[in-house]
């Protein structure tokens, strides 16, 4: 019986060995492709039959829905994607597990069109590893037909009133960044009391709360099962089209303001084409037509003064925070493994 | 079988070391491992706090097998007892909604199940007060139920419509009742198809994920939702995803061993 192990064990092994050295041997053959890792419904994705055209580069394109989806599929390996497009604190855990490359900006003359207030930022300090591609806000979406209470602060989503109708969301970062924020405590804090009384909180918020979810909030909000909910800016824009009884609101609290950001992983094959498919989705056009799509913001100030100029007061108020709502917002940033852990230990007893 | 046909087994052979075999080694290494990549058993002592999880996962599935094994029962019995054109035409209709995507159909069941979805809607219109179902463990149960049935029905019923017609009809010359001869010549006889059934239900249901996400509204935890959470999560954790993995498949086969003893001494079934 050992000896049969034995054998498939190397058979797997040898198995495994060959498809390696089967990629080693010819990395030219795939020259004139780009193969990129983004947001779901994150794109225009007609674009990539310009970017063709203009460059003679095909884009294969794959999709994930969580940066940690993203994380686990580079960090399992078997995957060889040229551009990856992920937030701001998973750049900043990537960059310092050393999976990405370096950027040749000669590559990227597009860069000078970035607003320097955004690519100059936290997760990416010496700004060497990535480009980012929008930003947006986190905030409360609720019902005006249905709730006629004006919504200033994140105590809706704990007010008892909406019991049966309150969606959160359904991770641990993103849930209890609600909470902490809530309490006034930093979204990155690292303070074992401050997340200890944040979880308390979303204990005490869990009978109120209809279901935890992602991508589906977007659907119960807009088909009105759910009355109010937490959700980004960006999807806001296209909920309301289909129902325009929805409201979104940036809480006074603050909220959580994040990038997501344009990069290359370690040893990608097509690092050169990675780079020109970046500098092509930062040229001004393309930003334009992306942010028609997605309802996003780029972080190209001309490309969004003609994004800003297609929106009434309202949605331009919401997509364009004053700096003052702004500074109160702050960026998702990479925690120690430690609270890591922390979070997903109570994340895992909240929902006992 | 001669030693020259043994070469026909090859490709199954690769296929289930490369696919089967070595997932389950590294899914074992990665159990007894800490982040470092050493020798721990920390992954296991931390298993404690998530025994309410396991409980809970183990309940929902025993609940969802029950009720499968009722609701399938009957139905895969009156199938082998019609003419072979109805059964083809029955099973078919057992077989067609598993041409549809598993996600789609479960998606279809949170607009039925919605406070203002079509089940309380026809309530609505008969007068009748509406049911809250979704984003409750009921909902979990109907729509694994829905889900699972095929795999409780096409057992059964392949097993069912092989019983030698003629030993029922012995019981019966031999002066049994109707509820005799069922319980002592057409259940036993049965038997193995009802074990299969039970084990095809019964596992994919203890670690189901998706359905518990969709129909329970993320409120309550089970086994599948833990293990995603530490390969999909905030704390990238594979080595304690993987030592829940590792329990998980430990209770169900203690599980099916219990279930083999009971279906000892009737034709084995083959459950794993």
């Amino acid at each position: 019986m050992k000896k049969i192990i034995g054998i498939l064990l190397a058979l797997t092994l040898s198995l495994a060995l060959a498809s390696c050295a089967a990629k080693e041997a010819n990395p030219q053959t795939t020259a004139q492709e780009v193969n990129v890792y983004n947001w779901g419904e994150y794109i225009d994705e007609i674009i990539f039959d310009d970017f063709e055209a203009e460059t003679g580069i095909t884009v294969n394109y794959t999709t994930f829905q969580s940066n940690e989806e993203m994380y686990a599929a580079m960090k399992l390996g078997g995957t060889d994607y040229d551009v990856i497009i992920p937030s701001d604190y998973m750049v900043e855990r990537l960059i310092d597990e050393d999976m990405l490359e370096k950027l040749d900006f000669a590559n990227i003359p597009n860069l000078s069109l970035i607003d320097d207030s955004v690519s100059i930022s936290a997760y990416d300090p010496t700004g060497e590893f990535s480009v980012p591609y929008m930003w947006g806000t986190v905030g409360i979406i609720y019902n005006s037909a249905e709730i006629t209470d004006e919504i200033t602060s994140w105590s809706s989503l704990f007010n008892s009133d909406y019991a049966g109708q309150i969606i959160m969301f359904n991770n641990p970062r993103d849930a209890f960044g609600v909470a902490v924020k809530y309490l006034g405590y930093s979204l990155n804090t690292t303070d074992e009391t401050q997340i200890r009384a944040a979880y308390d909180l979303l204990i005490e918020q869990k009978p109120l709360v209809q279901s935890y979810d992602m991508d589906t909030i977007y659907d119960k909000l807009e088909g009105g099962s759910a009355l109010i909910g937490v959700y980004y800016a960006g999807d806001y824009i296209s909920m309301k089209e289909n129902n325009p009884d929805l409201k979104f609101v940036l809480p006074t609290e603050g909220s959580n303001v994040f990038t997501d950001v344009m990069c290359i992983p370690k040893g990608a094959t097509n690092k050169a084409n990675g780079e020109a498919f970046i500098n092509f989705m930062t040229s001004t056009d393309i930003a334009v037509r992306n942010m028609e799509m997605t309802g996003y913001v780029s972080p190209n100030g001309a490309a969004a003064e003609i994004y800003g100029d297609g929106l009434d007061v309202e949605d331009y108020v919401i997509q364009f925070p004053s700096q003052d709502a702004l500074s109160r917002c702050e960026p998702f940033l990479n925690l120690p493994q430690a609270t890591l852990d922390l979070y997903s230990q109570l994340w895992s007893d909240l929902k006992k | 079988m001669t030693n020259r046909r043994r070469f026909l087994a090859v490709p199954y052979i690769v296929w289930m070391a490369v696919f089967v075999i070595a997932p389950i080694v590294l899914i074992a290494v990665y159990a007894f491992a800490s982040r470092d990549g050493a020798f721990t058993l920390s992954n296991f002592s931390a298993m404690g706090t998530y025994l309410s999880v396991f409980s809970r996962s183990f309940l929902l599935a025993i609940i969802s097998t029950v009720v499968c094994l009722i609701l399938g029962y009957p139905l895969a019995v009156i199938f082998a007892h019609e003419t072979s054109r109805m059964q083809k035409i029955m099973i078919m209709l057992i077989m067609l909604p598993m041409w549809m995507n598993f996600l789609l159909r479960t998606y279809a069941w949170m607009s039925i199940l919605e406070s203002n979805g079509l089940l309380n809607r026809a309530l609505a219109f008969l007068h009748i007060p509406p049911l809250n179902i979704i984003n409750t463990p009921a909902a979990v149960i109907i729509g694994m139920v829905y889900n699972f049935l095929p795999f409780m029905v096409l057992p059964i019923y392949s097993v069912v419509v092989k019983i030698d017609r003629s030993l029922v009809e012995a019981a019966q010359d031999l002066g049994g009742s109707p509820a005799a001869v069922f319980r002592r010549v057409t259940f036993p006889l049965s038997l193995p198809g009802v074990l299969s059934g039970i084990t095809m239900v019964f596992v994919p249901a203890v670690s189901t994920f998706v359905i518990s996400q969709l129909l329970g509204g993320g409120k309550e935890m089970l086994l599948g939702d833990l293990i995603e959470m530490q390969f999909l999560g905030t704390a990238y954790n594979p080595q304690l995803g993987s030592a829940i993995s590792l329990v998980m498949m430990i209770v169900v086969m203690i599980f099916m061993y219990f279930m083999n003893k009971f279906g000892e001494g009737e034709d084995k079934a083959v459950l794993m």
